[in-house]
C-alpha cells in the first residue's frame, strides 16, 4: 500500500450511523472497511468511500456468522492491514412484546446485536494486542439503560454489550487498546424516518433538545474515542441523546 | 540456524520481558516468569509466527513451562 495509514473496520456501514462513523473515521485519515450483509450494501460502502475520495471498501460480511467474521478480518489484514480500529455497529431489532416473543425473534436479535460483538473483537485481538495499540467502539442505544417496552430483546443486547465492554476494557488496559460504548437516543436515520407523526411527536417531548440527533454527532464521538487524545478513557458508556436520559 | 530450543527461549525471553538466562527449561510462564495470562496468549502468537505454523487453542492452552513449548514445536513441526 502507499502510506501507513491506520485500519479501521466499521460494521453495518451501509447507511444511517454506521455510514456516517465510516464517512468520519476516513475523512480523520483513516483507511477504512465497511461492512454490510449485501452485495448492494458493500458495494454502497465502496461507491461513497470512493466520491468522498477515501481509499477504503465495503464487503460483505454476516456479522452473525462466525467462520465470515474471521474470513473478513483475516481478508482485511492481508489485503490492508489489521484493523487497530473496531467499531461494533451492526444491528437489528426485532421488536415484540415478551408474551408474543418468538424464540428466533430473541436469538436473532442477542446473535447479531451482542454475540457478534464478540466475534469481531476477538478476531481483531491478535493485531491489536501485537500492535500494543487498539480502539474497539461498541455502539449501543439509550434503550440499553433506560428500556424500551417492546425491546426486550434489543435492550438486552445492548445492556449486555456495555457490560462486555467493561469487561474486555479490563483485561486489554496493559496493552492500551481501549473498549467503550457509544449510546445513542434517537438520531435522524431511516428507523427513525419511518415514525409516524404521533409517534414522532411523543419522541420529541421526551427529549430536553426537542430534536432528533444526526448521524454525523455520533460519529464525531465515536472519531474522538478512535483518536490519540481519548487514550485515558476506557469501559465507558457515552450517551449521546438530547437529554433524553441523564445517566 | 540456532535449534528450536534456542529460539523458544529467545522468543520466551522476548515477549516476557526476562534475561535468556533466567528462561530455563523447565520454567512455568506464569509461576517462574512472571506472566499474565494475555502474555501467555501472546506467547504463543509469537511462537506461530516464528515457526509459520498454527496452535489450535486446546493445544495452546497446555503450553505452560518452556519445555512443553519446545516439545510441542519438536513434535508438530519436524
Amino acid at each position: 500500500m502507499s502510506e501507513e495509514k491506520t485500519v479501521a473496520l466499521v460494521t453495518g456501514a451501509s447507511r444511517g450511523i454506521g455510514r456516517a462513523i465510516a464517512e468520519r473515521l476516513a475523512g480523520d485519515g483513516y483507511r477504512v472497511v465497511g461492512t454490510a450483509t449485501t452485495e448492494s450494501g458493500a458495494a454502497a460502502i465502496t461507491d461513497y468511500l470512493q466520491a468522498g475520495g477515501f481509499d477504503g471498501c465495503g464487503m460483505t460480511l454476516d456479522v452473525a456468522d462466525q467462520a465470515a467474521v474471521e474470513d473478513v478480518v483475516k481478508g482485511v489484514s492481508a489485503q490492508f492491514g489489521a484493523p487497530l480500529v473496531l467499531v461494533n455497529n451492526a444491528g437489528i431489532t426485532r421488536d415484540n412484546i415478551l408474551m408474543r416473543m418468538k424464540p428466533e425473534e430473541w436469538q436473532a436479535v442477542i446473535d447479531t446485536n451482542l454475540s457478534a460483538v464478540y466475534r469481531a473483537s476477538k478476531a481483531c485481538l491478535r493485531g491489536m494486542t501485537k500492535a500494543r495499540w487498539g480502539r474497539i467502539v461498541n455502539i449501543t442505544s439509550v434503550v440499553g439503560a433506560m428500556g424500551n417496552a417492546g425491546q426486550s430483546n434489543y435492550a438486552a443486547s445492548k445492556a449486555g454489550v456495555e457490560g462486555f465492554s467493561r469487561a474486555l476494557a479490563r483485561e486489554l488496559g496493559s496493552r492500551a487498546i481501549t473498549v467503550n460504548c457509544v449510546a445513542p437516543g434517537f438520531i435522524d436515520t431511516d428507523m427513525t424516518r419511518a415514525l409516524n407523526e404521533d409517534q414522532r411527536e411523543a419522541m420529541l417531548g421526551q427529549i430536553p433538545l426537542a430534536r432528533l440527533g444526526e448521524a454525523s454527532e455520533i460519529a464525531a464521538l465515536v472519531g474522538f474515542l478512535c483518536g490519540s487524545h481519548a487514550g485515558y478513557i476506557t469501559g465507558e458508556t457515552i450517551h449521546i441523546n438530547g437529554g433524553m436520559n441523564m445517566a | 540456524m540456532s535449534s528450536i530450543e534456542e529460539r523458544v527461549k529467545k522468543i520466551v525471553a522476548e515477549q516476557l520481558g526476562v534475561k535468556e538466562e533466567e528462561v530455563q527449561t523447565e520454567a512455568s510462564f506464569v509461576e517462574d516468569l512472571g506472566a499474565d495470562s494475555l502474555d501467555t496468549v501472546e506467547l504463543v502468537m509469537a511462537l506461530e509466527e516464528e515457526f509459520e505454523t498454527e496452535i489450535p487453542d486446546e493445544e495452546a492452552e497446555k503450553i505452560t513451562t518452556v519445555k512443553l513449548a519446545i516439545d510441542y514445536i519438536k513434535e508438530n513441526l519436524a
